[in-house]
């Protein structure tokens, strides 16, 4: 499986996602500038972690017009698979790559802890190393993870098996405890926990490694 | 230009003595422009007038030391041709003010120290003190603060790790940021600020220069009174999106050959940068003012030369690279200008609209800046044991001291920061001290942050010492070997002989421990005048302790980890229950002598311990500090939920035993065949060594007979900071 990691100008998991790539796939993603204009040949796009231009307006506003955006849409268009954590999932919901926004936080406040997390759909290229019903442990880290969307949207999202990660204890008020979901095509998908944080047992768990290892069997 | 009387003089914080003495050193009267650039050059803040000539005392090297205090943060060396580059830094008045950018930029402000030096900042630690939690400004303070930590060390993307909290009416006034960050280098990329060379290119990137901050230097130099608030323009605004980029920007062109020296601009910004980098270069440096990227029209060179604008850096570029640099800085989309060039005259010019501005000798600056001896009175400590009521439970002063405001969780504190980004923190916040891998190696650094301030109130030399001790306990308790600090000596008002001797016999104390546990300090900030109306803060000399695991998969926690495992106790209880967080808690009162702090005891038993870790033997430790053994077993207990039975050795009494806070500490956990040999080793070694009893269940037993579930104790202990805070938002 070939990948890229979007670097925008404040990213800051483009390297964890690099290193959990590394260890999965045994090779070194592309490390791709938000000014670029070309995508690399590549099955997967990841969009990290961080704070793209700074996010002090809508998050992953900005990025969303950043001129890779223009390729990345390109590529998902043509059903190459798109990973967005955290910010990239922001990003990906600006860019209307996936529906919905993710608002501050019910609390106010950001949050940085492991939560668990339901697994609502393994039928999936990112998910097909997971049983339906599984719990698995991720970290969130964010501020503005508050999914929100009106009711037909998170209706069809459950109906046509699109919300993939679901929140056991909801950590920022998102909408019926969505923590990740799928494009239409099944191709996107965007989620605020970081399952290239849980790669390591020495870091607090290898619960994202399925996530990885399922689309490496899917895209390679 | 404006007239300089004796008002202005004063209103630029300097003594009559101290306008002759300019006067003297430049063989006339200075314009305003050179009055303000002294002024801050001069600030406590920036000259350490108060504190230089007792600094010189504590210990600075080591064979590890690669870099001691003098250049923007220490440098140890880690082995394989790493180098580990960390410093702690106060932004006390500000955050007082302002609590979300004052805080903010001490984060930023200390994390630019850290890569001014060619470091990736790894790690960040805060070290916090507020006033008493019914004090009205208090909860507004802490939820500022907070988020503007996490505001800024969140996206840097470098994880926020650990620190310490402590409430107490003599910062009602005067809250403490102590900020620390923690960088890795290649030992053969270290950047330093000697601008050697004439005809070379200063060059400015970064942030343009706006009028934020004006005098921030002058104010963190003057006691604060009622008016302080007024100075809220004086506070610098945060802006971490820049110094992402100038982090990245500066690592890029790090990475060439162009650089000869840099220098971030802090206090008194260009002014202090260009003046440092002259000094210790040997050499003259002329700005042209007119080249200085600048936010708002119409600035004067008084101040652009004092403005604090954040995120901005100087460097001295060999010549001809001018145009490399300006390409790293153009990608990032950060201002870059080349401002001036260094000369051979040890002057620091600066021009403006085709004038000279300011003309002054650079040693008129730095070297002939005023050091005081300033008189001083060492009280004497306070002394005895106070007398304690003997019929108090145990127990339910342990559930009462588990959910006090000093002791209980920081979970909601540390929450709001990211600690897991950059995917190598093998420990969080919540234990001794926070570990964190060194990128791509088994090897990983343990920091700590600790200072104990009603020790040093009550004798400043056992507390200067107890810091020391602490900071080394806590990261032997991971199975760091200790390798060097940094400290952060926030006093009250030097002028004060009682505060000078707090001061005096806080640097003693530390000095004596750092030399007998060879744990040199390398970089350092002092803060002093942190009083409010004429009432200084407890002493609080904070030291910030880095450690180095070898190997970090040989690692100990605080968490009991098993049922059964033999509780042991590593060196000898007395009971000493004077100054004591049980005495405060529970009957109110903060008296008798501090606990005295035996050094060799401290070697010999931190040793020990961590060499047990080292050896694999030993995967759960805690050192014993605020609150005692019991506290401490609790502690343990909490993370899992095993419980424990334990009972008394050594002494008669029970509360003195389980509460007092006697030094060189430590509690281990290990399976019973193990635990036999720890024991007669430790004997054999003549260290004080107790078993305790065992893990297990879902209590605390003590003495076979009294128990509290940990689940009760858990609810008290998370209980009360996110209660408190409630009533913020």
């Amino acid at each position: 499986m070939k990948a890229a990691v979007i670097v925008f100008p404040a990213s800051n998991c483009d390297r964890d996602a690099k290193v959990a790539l590394e260890e999965m796939t045994g090779q070194s993603p592309h490390m791709v500038w938000h000014q670029e204009t070309q995508l690399p040949e590549v099955d997967l796009v990841v969009l990290p972690g961080g704070f793209s231009y700074g996010d002090y307006l809508r998050c992953g506003a900005m990025a969303s017009q950043s001129k890779i955006m223009r390729e990345v849409k390109t590529h998902a268009d043509k059903g190459g698979a798109v990973l967005g954590i955290c910010n990239g999932f922001q990003v990906l919901t600006e860019s209307h790559l996936l529906p919905g926004a993710l608002m501050r936080n019910a609390g106010l406040k950001f949050v940085c802890k492991p939560v668990a997390l339901t697994v609502e759909e393994s039928q999936s290229a990112f998910t097909r190393g997971y049983e339906n019903g599984q719990t698995v442990t991720f970290p969130v880290a964010h501020g503005e993870g508050n999914y929100v969307a009106d009711d037909e949207t998170l209706d069809r999202l459950e109906g046509e098996g699109r919300v993939v990660f679901r929140y056991q204890a909801n950590p920022n008020g998102s909408a019926r405890d969505i923590a990740g979901i799928l494009s239409e095509k099944r191709n996107v998908l965007g989620l605020m926990p970081h399952p290239e944080r849980v790669v390591e047992a020495a870091l607090g768990g290898t619960d994202g490694r399925a996530l990885f290892k399922s689309l490496i069997e899917t895209l390679s | 230009m404006i007239e300089i009387t004796p008002t202005i003089v004063a209103e630029h914080g300097l003594s009559p003595d101290e306008y002759e003495r300019i006067k003297t050193l430049l063989g006339r009267s200075p314009n305003i422009v050179e009055l303000g650039v002294f002024s801050v050059m001069w600030s406590e803040h920036c000259s350490y007038k108060s504190t230089r000539a007792h600094l010189r005392k504590l210990p600075t090297k080591a064979p590890w030391v690669i870099q001691g205090p003098g250049e923007n943060a220490g440098v140890i060396d880690i082995g394989d041709g790493d180098a580990c580059i960390f410093k702690m830094e106060s932004h006390n008045h500000p955050s007082f003010i302002e609590p979300y950018q004052g805080a903010a930029t001490g984060v930023g402000g200390i994390m630019r120290d850290v890569f001014t030096m060619g470091a990736r900042p790894v790690a960040m630690m805060n070290a916090l003190r507020f006033g008493e939690p019914s004090h009205p400004k208090t909860r507004h303070l802490v939820a500022g603060v907070v988020s503007g930590i996490g505001g800024y060390g969140n996206c840097m993307g470098v994880p926020t790790v650990g620190g310490e909290v402590n409430f107490h009416k003599s910062y009602n006034g005067n809250i403490l940021v102590n900020a620390m960050c923690v960088g890795l280098a290649r030992q053969d990329k270290i950047f330093l600020s000697a601008a050697k060379g004439a005809g070379n290119p200063v060059v400015y990137f970064g942030s343009k220069t706006g009028r934020d901050g004006i005098h921030g230097a002058t104010m963190a130099s003057a006691e604060f009174d009622d008016a302080s608030e007024e100075k809220r323009p004086t506070v610098q605004v945060g802006d971490p999106f820049a110094e992402k980029l100038l982090l990245e920007a500066t690592l890029e062109l790090m990475a060439t050959d162009a650089i000869i020296a840099i220098q971030d601009m802090g206090a008194a910004g260009l002014t202090s940068s260009s003046a440092e980098m002259g000094d210790k270069g040997g050499s003259g440096i002329e700005l042209n003012l007119d080249m200085v990227p600048q936010r708002e029209a119409n600035m004067t060179a008084y101040e652009m030369l004092l403005s604090e604008s954040q995120e901005r850096m100087l460097a001295v570029l060999k010549p001809g690279r001018e145009a490399q640099a300006e390409a790293i800085f153009r990608k990032w989309e950060l201002d870059f200008a080349v401002i001036g060039i260094t000369t051979d005259t040890n002057r620091l010019v600066i021009k403006h609209k085709g004038e000279v501005a300011a003309d002054m000798p650079i040693t008129a600056l730095s070297d002939a800046a005023p050091v005081y001896e300033r008189p001083y009175k060492v009280r004497e400590p306070v002394r005895g044991e106070p007398a304690y009521d003997k019929s108090c439970s145990v127990l339910a002063s342990l559930e009462k001291i588990l959910a006090a405001p000093d002791m209980a969780s920081r979970r909601w504190i540390w929450e709001q920061y990211d600690h897991s980004v950059m995917n190598d923190t093998r420990q969080a916040p919540g234990g001794d001290a926070a570990v964190v891998r060194v990128h791509g190696t088994k090897k990983a650094l343990a920091i700590t942050t600790d200072v104990t301030p009603r020790y040093c109130k009550a004798d400043p030399f056992e507390g200067g010492k107890q810091a020391v001790a602490e900071a080394c306990r806590n990261l032997n308790a991971v199975g760091a070997t200790p390798l060097a600090a940094t400290d952060n000596l926030n006093f009250g008002n030097p002028q004060k002989p009682e505060i000078m001797g707090e001061i005096v016999a806080g640097i003693d104390g530390i000095g004596e421990a750092c030399r007998a546990l060879d744990f040199p300090i390398v970089s350092g900030n002092c803060s002093l005048y942190n009083e409010t109306n004429g009432e200084g803060i407890l002493p609080t000399p904070a030291i910030g302790g880095v450690g180095l695991l070898k190997d970090s998969t040989r690692m100990a926690t605080i968490a009991f980890k098993r049922e059964g495992d033999v509780v042991i106790l590593i060196g000898e209880t007395r009971g000493h229950l004077g100054q004591s967080i049980y005495l405060r808690e529970i009957e109110d009162k903060e008296e008798g002598a501090a606990p005295p702090v035996d050094l060799a005891a401290e070697k010999k038993h931190g040793a020990f311990v961590r060499g047990l870790i080292e050896q694999g033997r030993v995967d759960t430790c805690h050192d014993l500090s605020d609150g005692g053994l019991l506290v401490a077993i609790a502690e343990m207990a909490l993370p899992k939920g095993i419980g424990a039975c334990v009972g008394q050795a050594s002494i008669a009494e029970a509360l003195p035993f389980w509460f007092g806070e006697d030094q060189a500490r430590y509690l281990i956990a290990a399976p019973f065949a193990e635990a036999e040999k720890i024991v007669a080793e430790a004997r054999a070694a003549v260290i004080p060594v107790a078993e305790l009893g065992k893990t297990g269940g879902a209590d605390i037993v003590i003495d076979s007979k009294d128990r509290i579930a940990v689940a009760k104790l858990r609810a008290a202990h998370e209980g009360w900071f996110p209660d408190f805070m409630k009533a913020e938002l």
